[in-house]
This record gives C-alpha cells, structure tokens and sequence, in this order.
C-alpha cells in the first residue's frame, strides 16, 4: 500500500493552484485594470461606483452562468439576449395584470417561461441533432420577434410595475445590492454544482469527448437539453431583473447582449472547445467586461473603442489559454511515467 | 508437467460451470444499412471462465462486442443474462447489469483527471452527494497498484500515451467490479510486463467468479488465458472449443476458412546508399543521442518496450514534433525545414501510430480520406473535382485491395485493417521514396495483417526505404533486414537479420536478462 502513495502535497500547494489557475488570470486583469484606473482617477474606487459596477454586471453575470454551461458541452446559446427580452417584456405585462403578483412569484415565472424558451432550443439540439449554432441563431429571431409582434411597438414604464418591485432592482441589503446577491448565489450554486455533483461533472464530460460520454453511459441528449434548459432559466431570471432594473420595457430589452455573454465566458477560461472552464471564470469575464465598459471613459478613451477593447480581450484571452495548454502539455510530457 | 495440471484444472472448471452460460448470446443478427455486420453470431460466458474471440478483421467482433455493451441493438437473436432474455437499451443498461467493457480504442475525456476519467458517473460521494474527491484520488491509487503501473491520478488524461491510456481504461474496467469483463483487444497497445500484469488481474478476477471474454490477434496469449476459444468469420459463429483442444494453425484456418502459408512473406531484396540518416537527434526527456541510418530497399525495424521513445523519434524524424539537437538527413540532405511539408517534400511519408487520430479524417469518406496528401496534384485551378478523386481512389483501393462500401462510404464504417490500408495508400499515394511506418499492424487480423505485411515488403522491393516501428516481436524478427532497439529514449543495440532473436532483442529492450525474467506462458 505505502509503496506507491505519492507525495502528499505542501500545505501552500493550494496557492499555486490558485495562481496558476485560469480564473486567477482574469482576476488579475481586473485587478489591474481597477488599479490603472484608480491611477488616473481616484473616484473609480468609491463606494458608489463600486455599488453601481456590482449593480451593472448582475445581469451579464447571470446570462454567462448558463452560457457556461452551454459551452462547456461544446455547445453555445445565441437565443439569450431574446429569451432575456422576451421575459422582460412578459415582466411588464403581467405586472399590468395583475399589479398585486408577488415579486418572488414573478421571479418563478420568469425563471420558468426562460426554462421553456431554453427547452425549445435543447429539444431541436438533442432530439433533431441539429448544431447549437443554428438552432439558437434561429430562436435569436423567432423569440425576439414574437417580442416585437406581442409589443407592437407599445413601451411599458415603471410607473405600470409595482413599487416593491422596482425595489428589488435598486435595494440594498448590509450596502450590497439585491441584485449583486442574487448574481453570487447563482454563480456559487452552480459553481458548486458543476464541480462536486456527479450530474454536474457530466457536462464536462461531454465537452470533451461526447463519443466517450456515451459510452460511459451518459444520457448526451438529456443533459445537453437539461444545460440549454438552464441557460434558458438563467436568462429568463435576468429578464425579471432586467425590468425590475430598468422599469423602461420595449420590445428591443437585450437586443445584442448575447455576443457580451458569450464574451464574458470565452474571457472567463471557458473554451469554446468544450469540457473546460468554471462559471467562476465566466462571471469573472462578465465582471472584467463590465469593469471596462465603465472605466474606458474615465481613462479617457472614447466610448467608440470599447467594442474593440473587448475584442483585444477575446483574443487576448484565447492567446493566454493557448499559452498555458502548451505548458501543461510540456508539463505532462515530462511527468508520463511511461515515458523514457 | 505443470501444463498438464493446468489443463486438468481447466477442465474441472469446465464441468462446474457448464451448466447455464452466466452470459449468452444467440444466433445475433445486426446490419448497418446494406452492410451485414452480424449474421448469427452466437457466444457463452462461463462463470470463473475465460473466452477468447477470434476471427479476422471485419468478422464481427468488435460489433458483437458493442451489441453486449447496448451500445447496439441487435435486430433478430437473443441475449440471455443468467438464462433471462435481456435486451440492453444502451451503455448504463448493460452496465447496470454487470458488464464492464473495454474498447479496442480508448475512450477518454483528454481535460479531466485521470482519476475522474475512471470514475465518471460512479465518483464516490461523501454528504450532500457531493464528490470525495479525496477517496475517489485514493482508490484510483488502489487500482493503479493492483495493475502495478504508476500514473498520477491528478493530472489531466490530455497527453497520456497509448498504453497508459489502455491502464485508464482496464482500471476503470476493473472498478466496476463488473460479473461480465468484455475486453477488445486489451493488450494491442501495451508492453510485455503490463501484459503480464492485465494477465494477473484476469486471472484474479476469473477465480472471484467473473466472465471474462477478450479478444485478441496475439495466439500466444489466446492459448495462455482462454478456456474457452470461440472463432468468427464474416459475422457468424464458427466453432467454440475448449482452448486446450485447439492449435494455433486449427484456429487460424477456422478464422481465414484456408491455410495461411505465410504470416510475413519478407522478399528479399538488393539494398541501395542510404536514404535516410539521422544524426545525434536529441530532446530533452524523450530521447537522445539517436543516430541510425536506413538505406534504400531496405527495412529497418524499430523495437522496445511502449514508451521508450520510439513513436516520438518518428515523429521528430518526419518533423511533427521539435527537437533540441542532432540533424535529419534524407539522400545526404539536410532537410530544409523542421515541418512534415518539407519533410514530405523531401519524399518522406509517415504513418502514424494512431490512425484513428492522426492518420485519418473520421468525418470524412474513404475517397477523400484516401486523396488527402493529393489534394494539390488533384486540383486544377485550385479546385477538387470529384472525378480525380474517384479516379486516384479507383486506383488505390484496387491496389491495396481495399474493402469499403462504396468510395463515399465514411472511413469510420471500415474495419480497422481497411482502414490501415487507406492511410497507407494516402501515403504511397505521394510516391515518398521512405516510408516510416509506426505500429502498421496494430489490432489488424491475421490475414490482413500479411497483406499488409506483403504490402510493405513488395515496396521495399522497390527501392522504399522503411522505418518499421512495432511492438510485436515476431514482426520486427520476420519483416526487417536490421533491427535496432530502443530502451529509456537511447538505441541500446543494432542488430543484424541473423542477430535479431526474440531473445537478444528483449535483453536489449528491457536490459533484464531474459533468462531471469518470469515468463508467464
């Protein structure tokens, strides 16, 4: 038994994990980032600002959970910023029916008509086997059409919501805002999900050898359908959120916004080739993607160049997961016991 | 003396369990599309008993070995569990009930650990159903002790060679504790000792009362682990027979339906000035200092146990992969530069280990599979007609006899000797003037295995120089006109046709004096 126990790890092993770990990477961009723009501007770090940055991101943090998910099965979701916009929109509209809805029941709904949304892409994927890609660029129009032919053109105000409604999208609790709270218990419950749940290790698997996960006895169709299901749900969550936010509804609420979460996951460490990546990193990228929208001004650079910032940051990115796959590889290279 | 006690105990064995098969299979019928892959295919499993299946390439086998795992479904015939019909409707199912299969391709998920590799869907659990990673590393260790290999349960199966991948796969294979261990081809990708080591835990396994069935193109081991031999051929059942009733020639002409008259038909041929000479090649940690020459018409066979450098000296060779010194000349060149084209250009060809991975495009059907290395010979301005494809495929497949469907069946649908020959061809195609070939025929049937072996040699004839890497013995002795072995990333010897012994080239692959070593057979 003793002859082949490896060595046990240094106690500050857990440190070069963390260091060397992909979401430290985006970590530290952050970090630099806040620091370069504290640098030229001191106001960057108030409190304020602070809020107003947690406040910003929650959203864009929500959507990249669950488009984690979707890319670590080597898939990818391009209906959310739709689903997004439709549940918004259907926010306004029951609220208008029934003004005396409780906001948590509304957040059920949101969650379940996102599910269904996501559903309908997960059963096209798995079951009519069609490619991610298509069938989500496809629900990209079809539900943000029937968001505008259900609008027509009418805009909901946040004089038609309820006031504890709005609340939750401007309330704090102990200085952190509601919305922030939500993000993190969404992105600490799927974290965990994914890295210590059986079901959860099973998207993974399937990112990296879907021929493999069938024959491990994974249902491939199911989880796949179950992890647009959940981008669907995390999308439909951040289109109540959206209204509670903004109030101001139209048909157009997240028009775009997919290109930002799939962004924030790809600079986050998720690969689009599947199996890799946390939905730490993603909501790290989210945070970083938002951090520079806000700080590019400050830093004096003109707001035109901010799509080309977060384009430098994607390849960026990619560069830096190239990088570090080389260097394992060498690493493991040296380590194969066979080898010699 | 000892053999015939053990043929003793075989068949006591025999008489205890010959009453209900713990596994069978009946008169299994299957095709995919117009191709009749199973056409009453019948097998017993036997508790505490060991079956081996054998038949050519393309006889079935792995087919029959996919509808036992419920990864297919048969379409008339039975599956009796325990006397019960049982019909697996996929993988999990046939897990569930009790059989663990290892395929002749590893299956592996290359960005998680190797511990989780194994343990997928079974991970231990500890509160909460979260996963022990701490106990699943442990028993991972456990596994990998009984099979007496050390590989770090931690790192990522991304960059595990082929053998280690093969130990992954055995041990969670093993974890399973599976009634029923269905093997394909366990042992094409491994050395001597993990051999001897998968044997062990076989035989453990079988007196615990499991069933074991393998599939194998290695007789020796057939005749050293079966009980039971069952032969296929061209998707039906032939003959089941205890192992000790059986010779080697019997099964061979069972398997093919004639006699085999030669199984390396090596021609002799005039040698020409070397074509190929590698100097002093180095890398840190993989190999170095290898120099060794390989003359025009001549075969140059490269041994040593699986890891000790060779596949990754091909790959330096043909330019795949870097080196940090020594240099590569081909007819007294340099070549240009370090990349397979301008290794391609200099008229070097390489068939890699891997064909699944590196030598073919899955996706792809056999004709363009086939016309790869041509693509630019092909084009007229700049585009692929579907004609010169055609044509260079019509040319190809009748000269290498290929078997396929159709040229626009997908290269996956072909048996695995088929599609060894279609990389071969994409190769011969370029009309390289050397030919590294690595492993050529692994997990290739007898008789294809002599076509290929035919192949190889009737190129030699004509002024090919070839680099043959192999980890069968019997291949390296029949095929080259010079052997050199390789132990730990150095050449350990160079020896000449009439030096090249089993013996003498094991001494050098191992450095263990053969005469001490235990054998098992």
């Amino acid at each position: 038994m003793t002859t082949l126990t490896l060595q046990r790890q240094p106690s500050t092993a857990w440190l070069g994990t963390l260091t060397r770990s992909r979401e430290f990477s985006v970590f530290l961009a952050l970090v630099i980032l806040i620091a370069v723009t504290v640098a030229a501007n001191p106001r960057f770090l108030s409190a304020q600002s602070i809020k107003d940055l947690l406040l910003n991101s929650s959203i864009l943090v929500i959507l990249a959970v669950g488009q984690a998910i979707v890319i670590v099965t080597k898939n990818v979701d391009l209906s959310v910023g739709s689903v997004l916009g439709l549940t918004a929109f259907a926010t306004g509209k029951i609220f208008i029916a029934l003004p005396d809805l409780p906001v948590i029941a509304m957040l059920v709904i949101g969650i379940a008509l996102g599910a269904m949304l996501g559903a309908i892409n997960g059963a096209l994927i798995a079951v009519a086997k069609v490619p991610a890609l298509v069938v989500t660029l496809g629900t990209l129009y079809i539900f943000r059409g029937v968001d505008f032919a259900w609008a027509q053109g009418q805009q909901i105000s946040p004089s038609d919501l309820p006031a504890d409604f709005l609340a939750l999208g401007a309330g704090t609790l102990l200085g952190f805002p509601y919305l922030a709270l939500i993000a993190l218990a969404v992105v600490m419950a799927f974290g965990l999900y994914l890295k210590n749940l059986r079901s959860g290790r099973e998207f993974y698997a399937i990112g990296s050898d879907v021929q493999a996960a069938r024959l491990y006895g994974i249902r491939v169709g199911r989880k796949v359908f179950s992890a647009f299901a959940i981008s669907g749900a995390l999308a439909g969550l951040g289109g109540v959120i959206y209204a509670a936010k903004y109030g101001n509804l139209d048909a157009t609420a997240g028009q775009g916004l997919e290109l930002n979460v799939v962004a924030a996951a790809v600079v986050g460490g998720v690969a689009i080739a599947g199996g890799v990546g946390t939905v730490y990193g993603a909501a790290l990228g989210a945070v970083l993607l938002t951090t520079i929208t806000s700080a590019l001004p400050v830093l004096g650079v003109s707001p035109f160049w901010q799509r080309a910032m977060i384009g430098v940051l994607i390849l960026a990115s990619i560069v830096l997961d190239r990088y570090l796959a080389l260097r394992t590889e060498r690493r493991l290279r040296g380590h194969d016991s066979h080898a010699g | 003396m000892a053999e015939a006690q053990d043929a003793t105990v075989r068949s006591t064995r025999r008489a205890e369990a010959a009453d209900v098969p713990l596994l069978e299979l009946r008169d299994i019928h299957k095709s995919f599309g117009a191709v009749h892959a199973l056409r009453g295919a019948s097998l017993s499993l036997y508790r505490g008993q060991v079956t081996a299946l054998v038949g050519e390439n393309g006889a079935g086998k792995s087919t029959l070995v996919k509808t036992l795992a419920g990864l297919h479904q048969q379409d008339r015939g039975q599956v009796l569990l325990e006397g019960e019909e049982v019909s697996f409707r996929d993988p999990l199912h046939a897990r569930e009930a009790g059989i663990a299969v290892i395929y002749q391709e590893p299956t592996m998920f290359p960005d998680l650990t190797v511990a989780e590799n194994i343990f997928m869907g079974r991970q231990p659990l500890r509160s909460l159903r979260r996963i022990d990673r701490k106990a699943m590393r442990q028993q991972a260790l456990e596994l990998f002790e009984q099979l007496g290999v050390k590989i770090d349960p931690d790192r990522a199966a991304q960059g595990l060679s082929i053998a280690d991948q093969q130990v992954v796969e055995i041990a969670k294979a093993i974890s399973l504790d599976a009634r029923v261990l269905i093997m394909d081809e366990p042992t094409a990708a491994l050395s001597g000792v993990e051999v001897d080591r998968l044997f062990a835990v076989t035989r453990t396994l079988q007196a615990q009362g499991a069933a074991v069935m393998f599939i194998s193109h290695r007789f020796e081991e057939v005749f050293a682990l079966a009980d039971w031999i069952t032969v296929m051929r061209d998707g039906a059942h032939v003959a089941t027979a205890p192992a000790s009733e059986l010779t080697v020639d019997g099964v061979i002409r069972q398997m093919v339906g004639r006699d085999v008259a030669s199984l390396f038909p090596k021609q002799e041929t005039t040698i020409g000035p070397t074509a190929l000479e590698v100097k002093g090649l180095s890398r840190k940690g993989v190999f170095s200092d290898i120099s060794f020459t390989v003359r025009a018409g001549e075969i140059v066979g490269l041994s040593g146990l699986v890891g000790a450098g060779r596949s990754e000296v091909a790959r330096a060779v043909f330019g795949i992969d870097k080196y940090d010194s020594g240099e590569v000349l081909v007819r007294d060149e340099p070549l240009k530069s370090l990349s397979p084209r301008a290794s391609m250009a200099a008229g070097l060809a390489f068939v890699p280990e891997d064909r699944r991975k590196q030598g073919l495009v899955m996706e792809l059907n056999v004709s363009r599979n086939l016309t790869l290395t041509l693509r630019r010979k092909l084009s007229r301005f700049g585009l692929l007609t579907n004609q010169s494809e055609a044509q260079a495929t019509k040319e190809w497949a009748k000269k290498l006899q290929i078997k396929a469907g159709s040229p626009m069946s997908p290269i996956s649908t072909l048996s695995g000797g088929n599609q060894q020959k279609v990389v071969l061809g994409k190769w011969l195609a370029t009309g390289p003037r050397i030919l590294i070939i690595d492993e050529p025929t692994r997990g290739i049937d007898v008789g294809t295995k002599s076509e290929v072996h035919r192949l190889i040699s009737e190129l030699a004839g004509t002024g090919l120089a070839v680099l043959m890497i192999s980890s069968e013995l019997p291949e390296i002795l029949g095929m080259s006109d010079r052997v050199l072995v390789m132990h730990e990333g150095r050449i350990t010897a160079e020896l000449s046709r009439k030096d090249a012994t089993e013996e003498s080239v094991m001494t050098a692959a191992t450095g263990v004096d053969p005469k001490t070593k235990e054998t098992t057979a």
